[in-house]
């Protein structure tokens, strides 16, 4: 089959969904595809509370974000194809995909992705030991439960301190499964404050930093895990051992952007935008998690709204995508969000910083911004407005000092 | 006369012997106390077919490898495997290296290899321009090439039992009872089977499966080979890149894996326990070192999707040891690398040398034996006609469970339907949860629909031996 259409949304989770919303708002006919049997994404098996305060202005749980936003998207100008994967692009602005009625071409003029995160796997981080069963990433380990029913173990230790380790570590508990610890490698932890309070600290569930995972042993399931301390490049400190004899082994060891089938446009880790959301090929917007890995579904919703816009008023010949200047990022910033900035807009910044700093001043002189925090820690992303800017056709270096 | 047969192991060696035995009897049953074929050393392996030069002449090995290599083109044709003939380059770094490969070029024409070639500067380069600048020269041998190991071993055990053979696995051998010339078999859980002929092909276990038969073989001590498979995104080589091999093993290696990716790896750690399929630290961190030295540019960060760990069945001689036993019993031990390439040869030596003229059975060919199986996989992502044709006939051919992959739901219900029953026989079959999640993504939903098919519950579902549980309850009742 051949479908027609001005822009196509890859993925329907939060991004997706906002994108969807974003470019049927410019009265673009939209064309959503998602792999799975419903859109939501990640949101489906989020079941705990924090979504949506921003984009929303309420607190939500998952399955609620991902409700409101469903019903907006009954939408005659939005046409869902669910349980469908994008195969490839073909250079003549076409897609094609499957599912079970074949494989099929979307014609169309933009395109915006939003194919979000997957799990780093536990596998591959190179371990020691055996490998019986029982190791499972935390989103695998958060499907079971939440989407599925099934509980995977009885007594658990969580590799890991991002957000979804922690959420798990409260939820596994919640479920009558004894965690006994969380560790993490970095000597901070990965997550946001917030959860460390709500999903550690509340449930006395002790976080050991620059720990990491020696040896897994078990001859069929896990029963034992070998943990010891390490030093600031990640070498083992010897006579720091500490074994959690445990059933299960929960991972929390990283998201990576999904960039498949499109990684023929630049990507870093996950595509490289600008403030618009343009990729490299200037008929493709990208935004959400396969851009860059975001603390918030608020930042991936708002990030996706404005790629649908864009990609409509792309498609509409409403959108010109040529003052774009590259923004540069100095070393004590680890991730940094958009990479190029079309000047006609305005934008926002969001960055990472490599490790904790007790006062870091993030300077953009172009840009008349000079802004001091305190606390920075690389879990919580820095978000700068930037304001629309004329006559600059040079590099722009963000600047980030520690200030002593 | 006909002959009830039984092969005990089945690895890629048991697999092979037995499919030669089927051309003459029908009557030939494979016994593995493992859940599937190919799942004990044919798993874990650098997949490679030898060019055979190497083998120190004279052996068995050099007898076999060459041969073995030489028959795979037409096996992987019959047995719809792929087979990727890439070539493999012995690298010298330094003058006395080259020492070495002129060692090689001596023992190549001892085994009557001819296809071979002395490599240098430019030509290497513009073959595989990311290996390490500091190589001056290499060995290539153009015949050497991959296999997924254990497919060959299942494709062969599905070709047994297409041709009248019977398949039994998680059956453990381990007692035999000789009764008027005839063996009786006695399997653990009380399972016993009577053959008249018997072959052990018990890979790590053939000289202890020999004690049951009162014969003694040649000790096998397990030597460990860890590895690390990095995904395909990023290409390190074209072909195999060897170093200079040193006594217990040919070296850490750089190997495309058919499927796409590479393997690093591997080591070589003279162990004690049979079952010790761990890695190590110190393994881990001498093959990464091993690798960057061959292939500067590989980022284990970045691009590794796992780390496992392999056993080679040594033994003080160094050689494959096939022989019959006191009765009416090939043993079969002693397969070390190259076995994989061997395999083949070893099977038809197995049934030419020691069973037709040794034992002096009177074999007659059968008329109806059907050499071809069809492939596992039937997919093919360029054809697009073909997928909807696929669709077409069956809905489900067009619902992805895998996405790294791209297993559809039909390729999974259709390996349940061809016997597997868990989460590793799936991935061994059809790949799903081989790519780059491992697994994160789909596993859930395998487990799922192998509970469906299989009419089981979640809990019941095992990812490979008994006790692997994955699930342990339901959450909420
Ligand atoms: C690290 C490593 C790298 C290698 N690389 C290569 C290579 O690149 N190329 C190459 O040609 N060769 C290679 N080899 C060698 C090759 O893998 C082996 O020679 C070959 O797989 C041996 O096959 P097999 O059938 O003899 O053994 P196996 O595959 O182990 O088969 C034996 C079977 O017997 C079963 N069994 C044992 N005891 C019993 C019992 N009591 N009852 C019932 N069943 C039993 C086992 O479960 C098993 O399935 C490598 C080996 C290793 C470990």
């Amino acid at each position: 089959m051949i479908y027609n259409t001005d822009v196509v949304v890859v993925g329907g989770g939060a991004a997706g969904l906002a994108a969807a919303l974003g470019a049927a708002d410019e009265n673009a006919e939209v064309i959503l595809v998602e792999r799975e049997d419903d859109v939501g994404g990640v949101l489906n098996q989020c079941i705990h509370n924090g979504f949506g305060l921003q984009y929303l202005k309420e607190d939500l749980t998952g399955p609620e974000f991902k409700e409101i936003m469903q019903e907006k998207i009954f939408n005659p100008k939005i046409r869902i194809l669910p349980k469908s994967y994008i195969l490839g692009v073909n250079k003549d602005k076409s897609v094609f995909l499957v599912n079970k009625y074949g494989v099929h071409t979307i014609n169309t003029k933009t395109m915006v992705i939003a194919t979000g995160a997957r799990e780093r796997p536990f596998s591959s981080i190179g371990i020691a030991g055996k490998r019986p069963s029982g190791v499972f990433s935390a989103g695998l380990a958060q499907r079971y439960m939440n989407l599925m029913n099934l509980k995977p173990g009885n007594s658990a230790l969580i590799v890991g301190s991002g957000d979804i380790g922690l959420i798990m570590a409260r939820r596994l508990t919640l479920e009558g499964v004894d965690v006994k610890a969380v560790i993490e490698i970095m000597s901070y932890p990965g997550g946001l404050e917030r959860n460390i309070q709500q999903c550690l600290k509340d449930f006395n569930i002790p976080l050991y930093l620059s720990r990491s995972v020696k040896e897994i042993s078990g001859e069929e399931r896990v029963e034992k895990i070998l943990t010891t301390k390490v030093d600031e490049r990640f070498n083992y400190v010897d006579g720091e051992d500490m074994i959690f004899e445990v059933d299960t082994l929960i991972s929390s060891v990283g998201l990576i952007p999904n960039i498949k089938p499109f990684d023929f446009l630049n990507h870093d880790n996950g595509f490289i935008t600008s403030n618009t959301n343009q990729t490299s090929a200037d008929w493709i917007f990208a935004a959400g998690n396969c851009t860059v890995v975001f603390d918030l579904v608020d930042y991936v919703a708002a990030q996706g709204e404005k790629a649908g816009r864009f990609a409509a008023k792309k498609a509409l010949k409403n959108y010109e995508d040529d003052k774009i200047i590259k923004l540069q990022k100095s070393k004590n910033i680890g991730i940094m969000y958009p990479t190029y900035i079309n000047t006609d807009f305005k934008g926002e910044l969001f960055l990472r910083v490599k490790k904790p700093f007790n006062k870091i001043c993030i300077e953009i002189p172009e840009y008349g911004i000079k802004k001091v925090i305190n606390e920075a820690i690389p879990s919580e992303m820095i978000k700068i407005q930037l304001r629309d800017i004329k006559n600059f056709n040079e590099i722009i270096e963000v600047k980030a000092y520690e200030i002593v | 006369m006909t002959f009830l047969i039984a092969v005990i192991g089945a690895g890629v060696v048991g697999t092979l012997i037995a499919r030669e035995l089927i051309k003459y009897e029908k009557d030939v049953a494979i016994f593995d106390e493992k859940s599937g074929p190919g799942r004990m050393v044919s798993k874990a392996n650098s997949g490679i077919i030898h060019g055979g030069y190497d083998d120190t002449p004279n052996t068995l090995r050099a007898k076999l490898s060459y041969k073995g290599n030489k028959m795979y083109d037409e096996l992987s044709k019959d047995l719809s495997f792929d087979l990727k003939r890439c070539g493999s380059h012995v690298v010298a770094f330094e003058e006395e290296d080259l020492e070495y490969i002129n060692s090689l070029v001596e023992k190549a024409i001892k085994n009557g290899v001819e296809e071979y070639q002395i490599i240098k500067g430019e030509t290497l380069k513009k073959m595989e321009p990311k290996v390490n600048e500091d190589i001056i020269a290499s060995f290539y041998c153009p015949i050497a090439g991959i296999v997924n190991p254990w497919m060959v071993a299942h494709q062969a055990a599905r070709n047994v039992e297409m041709n009248g053979g019977k398949l039994y696995f998680n059956k453990k051998l381990i007692d035999v009872e000789m009764n008027d010339k005839r063996y009786l078999l006695k399997f653990e859980d009380d399972f016993e089977f009577e053959a008249d002929i018997v072959i052990n092909a018990a890979g790590l276990y053939a000289d202890e499966i020999a004690k049951l038969f009162g014969d003694e073989v040649p000790k096998i001590y397990p030597v460990k080979g860890e590895y690390y498979l990095t995904k395909p995104e990023f290409k390190y080589v074209n072909s195999i890149i060897f170093p200079i091999p040193n006594k217990i093993s040919k070296g850490c290696l750089v190997v495309p894996v058919i499927d796409g990716g590479f393997l690093i790896g591997p080591n070589a750690q003279e162990i004690r326990d049979k079952k010790d399929f761990s890695n190590t630290n110190e393994g881990l961190s001498e093959i990464r070192e091993k690798g960057l030295k061959l292939v500067p540019e590989i980022n284990y960060r970045q691009d590794s999707v796992k780390t496992f760990a392999g056993l080679r069945p040594e033994t003080a001689e160094k050689d494959f040891y096939i022989g019959k036993g006191e009765g009416n019993v090939v043993h079969v031990s002693g397969i070390r690398s190259p076995g994989l390439t061997a395999a083949p040869a070893i099977a038809q030596y197995v049934v030419d040398e020691i069973i037709k003229k040794e034992m002096n059975t009177k074999f007659l060919k059968r008329q109806d034996f059907n050499p071809k199986v069809d492939s596992f996989r039937v997919f093919n992502e360029e054809d697009i006609d073909l997928w909807n044709e696929r669709i077409e006939n069956d809905p489900e051919a067009g619902e992805l469970v895998c996405f790294c992959n791209k297993v559809s739901k039909k390729d999974i219900k259709a390996a349940i339907k061809k016997g597997a029953k868990t989460l590793e026989d799936i991935k061994f079959l059809t790949g799903a949860s081989f790519g780059e999640c491992q697994g994160s993504y789909c596993s859930s939903k395998i487990v799922k629909i192998l509970a469906e098919e299989l009419n089981k519950k979640p809990e019941d579902i095992v990812m490979n031996e008994k006790g692997t549980w994955i699930i342990d309850s339901e959450v909420r009742l």
